[in-house]
């Protein structure tokens, strides 16, 4: 059966998307290598951004200001005042289908100041801003009747005759069979790749950029690969988030000594850079919110509280918070125009994976949110466009291309788990936080190494069923493609830049 | 330490050298190092996403948020298909969100929503459908077809809401298979790694529903049956 538009991934873009592409007219399926309500979106915390002004005054040419500031002259003004004048109209809408935000006293969405913002302008549910809203999106598919794929694993886009994507072959991950759905047009909705920094990151173990490597295997273009955003406070051992809305509502950072070392409001690049520098100088870094109070804590952070608890063994209305900044955003991605179409006929992004060139080299803490809402409406209607106005013609199907993900076992000399370790643990230090040409060259020598070794990896597990060693083998083949390309990237681009900061030669 | 992991019909023991970590960290270090087959599903490592909710001790938990003790002994969720190992399958489960209707049947345009509105499911949507509370519900002995915990506390989440204009389909949806079949025993509460209580979310449903003319079936047959109400929809 042939769907009009097939969306891969089922966060909060994807999600968007499928309503957007349905209202649309087009019929719609969704795909996802988990269950929507488990992707990324869910952990999203500070906020949405929207100049809406109910909390202090704010404007959306504020909004394009700071977003322009931070981007440090890499996005495309259009898309971004684009996004800041959908803005509104993207919280409205999410109210309107029943998203839990917190509420001021005068029954206003409340709004919080995160970094590099002049007002007051996230737009929040507690510490649970992406996850009430994934759901609600989530619940909103189920009232429309839009079918969600659970647990199919993306292993390639199919195009046609004509060389437009028209289709996708998974791996339908409970049975181990090879399946293809094919559709008019493709939205990949699939999500960002800071897990290449493995445990250096605030992300699920999901992140790992599959439809980014996919869509580049079959010739997409990826842009702005080299930009990785290092969330300034995650919890110095598990690389769990402290929301950046702890140092929106006052919370300092200090070194050992107890002082104070930067602004804490600054972007994020900043920020990172100014903590990265300290830990050189063997400091440790603390988030203290103590002056908060508990009451405040409590309702406002209530998650953070919990996860410090869990994790360091500290409670944050008595003790200072141990972080670091670790990989927690990528602004790279596949490219795309102003109607989320990416370089290759039928084939659209949106959200993480998506570069809509609104973030630059830094994004702004609560304009992810934003994105996933405004642009996977844009793919979903376009695509949907596209796809109702496209020929009907035959997806050509390549069977015998199944053989290669047939299970081979004894292939086992190298441990992919130990290398995966490493090179999240080398691209933290030479793909970082502060980059020198030479380290980024040691960091491309040793990638392109590790892909001559790839033959000597595989999976020791045979099941069919539920085979999660083989996923995992399968994402870290990803993982592989997707570093060699922010490190060529990186190595391409000599001035600091944003989130890509070189080192100064002395 | 040692802890035991049922696979198949079978528990595995498995033994590593390390303290103070979460169960989901031990299975991690266990299925990277040690065997390879071991399988379980994850993902935010921080109670959000739900993808690892499973049973220690014969109580749910997420592993991402339980301090693994020695001689632990886990196994996979109840009242759904065992996949394999730790994984199961949640598709018929998630499958009652759609048969209660948990949803915002209408589109609320320019309301004041307040604090005090607010705060009236502010809890409820924190549910990350990890399905512990499904798990832990006896219901499900007696009555497969049952709406149960979770999709239930979601219909109380948007009954409740000030922004719904139709409470009444709300109410009338979760009559069949839905309040009345609950027993209140209050298990789903106790797991809960939210702090919902979908056993009190049911009694406020069966409140409105009341308000809404329903009564309860079996208190209704113990009189003769004689109310005669037919709420039933049809799914």
């Amino acid at each position: 059966m042939q769907t009009d538009v097939l969306i891969i991934g089922a966060g909060g873009a994807g999600l968007v998307a499928a309503l957007n592409a349905k209202e649309s007219g087009a019929s719609v399926l969704v795909i996802t290598k988990e269950y929507p309500t488990r992707s990324q979106t869910c952990m999203a915390q500070g906020g949405i951004n929207a100049a809406l002004g109910n909390a202090g005054k704010d404007s959306v040419e504020a909004h394009i200001k700071n977003t322009l500031k931070s981007a440090h002259g890499l996005a495309n003004e259009e898309a971004v005042r684009l996004m800041c004048c959908e803005a509104p109209n993207a919280v409205k809408w999410l109210d309107s289908i029943g998203v839990c935000f917190s509420r001021t006293k005068d029954a206003k969405i409340a709004q919080r100041t995160l970094g590099g913002a002049s007002a007051p302008r996230a737009c929040y549910a507690q510490d649970y801003t992406g996850l009430k809203i994934l759901h609600t999106l989530y619940d909103r598919c189920m009232s429309e009747g839009i079918e969600i794929l659970s647990e199919k694993y993306l292993l390639e886009l199919i195009k046609n005759e004509d060389g437009c994507v028209c289709g996708a072959k998974v791996l339908d991950i409970r049975s181990g069979e090879i399946q293809n759905y094919e559709s008019r047009a493709v939205i990949l909705a699939t999500g960002g790749y800071s897990r290449i920094y493995d445990k250096n990151s605030t992300n699920s173990t999901a992140s790992t950029g599959d439809g980014i490597a996919v869509a580049a295997r079959i010739g997409a273009s990826l842009v702005d690969m080299e930009f990785v955003q290092f969330h300034p406070t995650a919890l110095k051992n598990s690389s769990i988030l402290i929301s950046e809305s702890a140092r929106g509502e006052g919370g300092y950072l200090l070194n050992s000594k107890g002082e104070r070392f930067t602004n804490e409001l600054a972007p994020r690049d900043e920020v990172s850079r100014a903590i990265n520098e300290e830990i050189l100088k063997g400091e440790d870094i603390f988030l203290d919110i103590r002056h908060l109070g508990e009451e405040f804590i409590e309702e406002g952070l209530p998650q953070e509280r919990k996860l410090a608890k869990l994790y360091e063994n500290i409670d944050p209305v008595h003790d200072l918070i141990p972080i670091r900044p670790v990989a927690h955003y990528t602004m790279g991605g596949i490219e795309v125009d102003k109607n989320s179409a990416t370089t290759l006929k039928g084939l659209f992004a949106a959200g993480e994976c998506a570069n809509h060139r609104v973030h630059g080299a830094n994004r702004l803490g609560g304009n992810s949110l934003l994105e996933i809402v405004v642009f996977g409406k844009q793919a979903g209607v376009n695509a949907a466009k596209y796809a109702l106005g496209a020929e009907n013609t035959e997806c050509f199907q390549a069977e015998s291309e199944n053989e290669k993900y047939q299970l081979e076992s004894g292939k086992n000399e190298i441990d992919f788990y130990e290398v995966r370790e490493h090179i999240g643990n080398l691209f933290y230090k030479n793909v970082g936080i502060v980059r020198k040409k030479s380290e980024l060259q040691e960091a491309l020598n040793e990638i392109i190494d590790i892909k001559s070794k790839l033959h000597l990896m595989g999976v020791s597990d045979n099941s069919k069923v539920y085979n999660s060693n083989f996923i995992e083998f399968l994402e870290f083949q990803n993982i592989l493609e997707i570093c060699e390309n922010v490190v060529s990237s990186a190595l391409k681009r000599d001035e600091s830049c944003g989130a890509h900061y070189m080192e100064k030669l002395s | 330490m040692k802890i035991t992991v049922k696979r198949e019909e079978k528990f595995v023991e498995y033994e590593v050298d390390v303290v103070d970590i979460t169960l989901l960290q031990l299975l991690t270090i266990i299925k990277t190092t040690q065997d390879n087959t071991l399988t379980f599903a994850s993902g935010c490592r921080s109670s959000v996403c739900g993808s690892c909710s499973m049973r220690v001790n014969d109580r749910e938990v997420l592993a991402c948020s339980y301090k693994v003790q020695d001689g632990d002994r886990v196994e996979p969720l109840r009242n759904v298909p065992v996949v394999r190992d730790l994984v199961v399958d949640m598709d018929r489960s998630y499958a009652f969100n759609a048969k209660a209707k948990a949803w915002q049947k209408t589109i609320s345009e320019g309301l004041e929503v307040t604090q005090e509105d607010e705060k009236i499911n502010e809890v409820q949507s924190d549910c990350i459908l990890c399905g512990s509370c499904y798990s832990a519900c006896p219901v499900y002995a007696v009555n497969e077809e049952f709406l149960g915990p979770f999709a239930l506390t979601r219909v109380w989440r948007y009954a409740s809401d000030i922004r719904e204009a139709d409470e009444k389909s709300k109410i009338d949806t979760i009559q069949t298979n839905g309040v009345w079949d609950c027993t209140l025993c209050n298990e789903c509460t106790i797991v809960c790694p939210q702090g919902i209580s979908s056993k009190t979310d049911i009694e406020k449903l069966r409140s409105k529903s009341v308000m809404a003319g329903y009564s309860d079936p079996s208190f209704a047959n113990s009189f003769g049956g004689g109310f005669g109400f037919d709420g039933s929809p049809s799914f």
